[in-house]
């Protein structure tokens, strides 16, 4: 989804299947495989190769392939060329998913446990229990074999309990215990880490050996490069679809590992991101965020201060599920925050309340647009202008039409929105447009502070520019902005970084410009304990 | 996820966005008026069934018969834009005119006796309307109650009120200004004739003209989207709750007043016809979508089978099928000339 850098020379790649382990039976494989959705090459060549008894780490930038790779593994999709191979045999065909299932499976970061079903009936979802043709249910057998399969990896849970009261830990338990009652022996673990806590980490770990060491052969992805050098054997390194770097995790240092990661050409043509320079001194502090802390699936928030100045653009660049959108959820009202205060222009906001704090001076670029960034049938103007439908109405609450159209020409101006007409909806623009509509909703009413949440997420190159241009100019006019993107090109308009990993503040970068390999390192959480602390001297 | 370009060729950027597009609000229009010719059509199909059906007294009936369930119609779209719906319209159709009718009535006419002043028991129908309104959407929107359960639930209520309160008997002898709305005429068209239309024209230009209208529409059209832009949506919400079930409470006064009586069964059953005349004219169930002139001639439509069907020789115990096949070639129609309406 990200555009980082395109192509560029591969320096370090090697092949990827070369060197597998020479006992070990492959578990799952994939050979050469490509695959192209429409214009986007999503996989080049890409050969892979997991054995019986390894955990093999894979990592890349969002967009790199890794999810692609995993429908192909899955035989969730079909490759382009190239062949997937599991368990030393070819691949069944998509539409046999009886026999995929029995092979390989995949702990989603989202849960696919049914939640108004026991643990034993997730475990064995839609397998027979009374004899292989027998369609009645056998809760005897099925909650005993269930028990079995736990006691024999070792995993505490109660089979009997209801599947809506489990941990998040307790659901992925119940996905693996499933995949390996079938008989998988190839386990992919997408980001299994992204929403647990310190200690559930550690048992994951366990686990994750323990599987290991009974012969499965898994496959780890994570944004967290540390966790790869904790518990993987191998690692490789998907980059703009294509195999960069594989290896043995103890022949391949951070340094290179973050290197064949981001590449050699990032768009802008150097490892720091062009930045502003400082303009003038920042004025007053409009947004002071104190001690937040909020518990939320999407990323909880632990104890995190800012501050953001007039004239001044914080950026706060952490992964999904590090709690940097979630921040900004808090900040707007949409969550309710645990502890903590939000005070905007010198007044504390209400938790949980967007109008009283959007009234206050905020502007708000929701994280997903088409959740919470327009309503799809109304027309461009409307859209443009439902932030103020109250300064542009007259006596009685009538809506000045002619106020409305020139509010919104105004801002389409400004954001150059290509339109045929005020009238047209929004759901028939392209994203990029789409885009420009929601920041220009956020800025129509001139707010004091603007918090903007991946504003840049899934729209071309063009609009990219013309979007962070917009909020730029804003900024200089003396806005404070709070810009929650986990996108390094958006960094461009900050003129002070704060990284935030597993909810707490990990880094500051207080000097512009910045240094893409540092920053990584830092998002990625492969700084030792402590902050990151990058300030002027 | 589909970020894919597919727009017309479009003014190149940088260049003003044009105000109006005279293109698609002739579209607009001419899909708001779809059933005009079905109208049509069902006129000219009356006149053949039976000759009193072009008579002025009969194309007063039609519309003093669509007066009640107009206002209903009017009350549902005004929910169904905002993306909820309520069933329970029809129990506060019939239960709002009933306690009202009870304290004015003589105890002889199955009255409560206390005889009060026909503008309290006028100010008691929209006194329960309010009351029932502000329990639904507060319950609806505040407390998550699911709308379609909840007030289904509340429907059988305030119907089995209806009906227990006096024992299933009919209240009548109700004073001249209690049926003044339903029974008296303004140049020969009946009061409630007036009322519905100037119903419909003010809840049309709220829609399109007022700030909250707006809102409404954009709620409809993606709830988090309109309460991310700082709009009051639980306000707004359960207030088009109330305004609804005052709504209904003012239909039911109508039928009351065209009748002269309450009867315990008023109000039953009208809920189906009312949902069929706000879909067939273009309003939504999904939310956002739709307009009055539309939901109008959904109402004219429903209101024209009706009659035409009473007029006709089919026996009575068809007619319900009949009207059911009727509602489902204007469903069909409908969604074959085009569902995206604004």
């Amino acid at each position: 989804m990200q555009g980082n850098s395109t192509g560029g020379p591969a320096d370090s790649r090697l092949p990827g299947a070369a060197s597998g382990g020479a006992t070990a039976e492959a578990v799952g494989e994939a050979e050469a495989v490509s695959k192209t959705f429409g214009e986007t090459r999503a996989l080049i060549d890409v050969s892979l190769k997991v054995v019986s008894g390894e955990c093999h780490g894979l990592v890349g930038r969002n967009g790199a392939g890794k999810s692609t790779l995993v429908t192909l593994l899955t035989g969730l999709a079909r490759p382009d060329r190239g062949s997937i191979r599991l368990g030393g045999q070819p691949a069944p065909s998509l539409a046999d998913r009886g026999a995929w299932l029995a092979k390989v499976a995949c702990v989603y970061q989202k849960s696919m446990v049914v939640p108004p079903l026991t643990v034993a009936e997730n475990v064995f979802l839609n397998r027979p229990t009374n004899g292989e043709h027998s369609p009645f249910v056998n809760w005897r057998r099925m909650r005993s074999r269930a028990h079995d399969v736990m006691l024999e990896w070792g995993f505490d849970v109660d089979v009997d309990q209801g599947a809506e009261r489990l941990t998040v830990e307790q659901r992925q338990i119940v996905e693996i215990a499933r995949a390996l009652s079938i008989g998988a022996r190839f386990l992919i673990l997408d980001e299994p880490t992204a929403s647990l806590e310190k200690a559930a980490v550690e048992r994951l770990f366990e686990r994750v050996k323990r599987l290991r060491d009974g012969g499965v052969g898994i496959l780890y992805i994570s944004h967290h490069l540390e966790e790869i050098y904790e518990i993987c054997d191998r690692v490789s390194v998907l980059r703009d679809g294509e195999l960069v770097l594989s290896g043995r995790v103890e022949d391949i240092n951070q340094a290179n590992l973050v290197a064949s990661m981001i590449g050699s050409a990032p768009p802008r043509r150097a490892t720091e991101i062009e930045a502003v320079r400082k303009t003038g001194k920042p004025g007053e502090r409009r947004l002071e965020v104190s001690h937040l802390s909020v518990q939320s699936r999407s990323g909880s928030v632990d104890d995190v201060s800012l501050d953001v100045r007039a004239g001044e653009c914080l950026g706060l660049l952490g992964l999904e599920g590090s709690g940097s959108s979630t921040v900004a959820d808090a900040v707007v009202g949409l969550i309710r925050h645990a502890a903590g205060t939000v005070v905007v222009n010198g007044k504390a906001v209400p938790p949980g309340k967007v109008d009283a704090v959007l009234h206050l001076g905020v502007g708000y670029v929701p994280q997903d647009r088409h959740a919470r960034g327009f309503a799809p049938q109304l027309g461009v103007g409307e859209n443009l202008t439902l932030t103020i439908l109250e300064r542009i109405s007259r006596a009685l609450g009538l809506v000045s039409f002619d106020q409305r159209d020139r509010n919104a020409q105004e801002q389409a101006k400004k954001l150059q929105i290509v339109a045929r007409s005020l009238d047209q909806p929004v759901a028939s623009l392209s994203g990029g447009n789409q885009q420009k509509v929601v920041v220009g909703r956020a800025l129509a009413p001139d707010p004091s502070v603007l918090v903007v949440v991946n504003p840049t997420v899934g729209v071309d190159v063009a609009s990219k520019e013309a979007l962070l241009d917009a909020v730029g100019r804003a900024r200089d006019e003396g806005m404070a902005v709070l810009l929650v993107s986990d996108d390094f090109e958006d960094l461009r308009i900050c003129t002070r970084l704060l990284v935030m990993v597993r909810g707490r503040i990990a880094g500051e970068f207080d000097r512009p410009p910045w240094d893409r390999q540092r920053l990584i390192a830092a998002v990625e959480g492969l700084e030792p304990a402590g902050m990151v602390k990058d300030v002027d001297g | 996820m589909a970020e894919t370009t597919a727009e017309r060729p479009a003014p190149p950027a940088g260049s003003a966005v044009g105000r109006r597009d005279w293109r698609l609000i002739v579209l607009n229009w001419f899909r708001e008026l779809t059933l005009v010719p079905v109208i049509i059509v069902l006129m000219i199909a009356g006149a053949i069934v039976n000759p009193v059906f072009f008579t002025t007294s009969n194309l007063i009936n039609v519309a003093q018969g669509g007066a009640d369930l107009g206002m209903v119609v009017v009350a549902e779209s005004l929910i169904l834009l905002t993306g909820k719906f309520d069933i329970s319209l029809q129990g506060t159709f019939g239960l709002a005119a009933l306690l009202g009718a009870w304290l004015v009535a003589p105890k002889l006419s199955s009255g409560l006796g206390t005889e009060w002043s026909p503008w309290v028991g006028l100010l008691v129908v929209l006194g329960v309307g309010l009351i029932v309104g502000s329990f639904n959407g507060f319950l609806v929107i505040k407390a998550n109650f699911n709308a379609f359960i909840f007030t289904l639930a509340m429907s059988i209520l305030l119907t089995g009120l209806q009906l227990g309160w006096l024992g299933g008997q009919t209240v009548y002898n109700l004073p001249e200004a209690f049926i003044y709305l339903g029974a008296e005429s303004w140049f020969g068209v009946p009061v409630a004739v007036w009322v519905t239309v100037a119903t419909f024209m003010v809840a049309a230009l709220f829609l399109r003209y007022h700030r909250i209208g707006r809102a409404m529409y954009a709620i409809g059209g993606n709830l988090e989207a309109a309460r991310a832009a700082g709009i009051k949506v639980d306000r707004i919400r359960i207030g088009v709750f109330m305004v609804a079930s005052v709504l209904a409470a003012v239909g039911g006064l109508m039928q009351a007043g065209r009748v002269t009586a309450v009867t315990a069964g008023q109000g039953s059953n009208l809920i189906f016809g009312v949902f069929a005349a706000a879909v067939i004219g273009g309003i939504s169930l999904e939310g956002g979508r739709g307009r009055m002139i539309g939901a109008l001639t959904g109402v004219i439509l429903l209101s024209l089978v009706t009659n035409i069907l009473t007029l006709s020789n089919i026996s009575s115990t068809w007619i319900d099928a009949v009207d059911g096949a009727i509602i489902l070639i204007a469903l069909g129609l409908a969604r074959l000339i085009g569902t995206e309406r604004v």
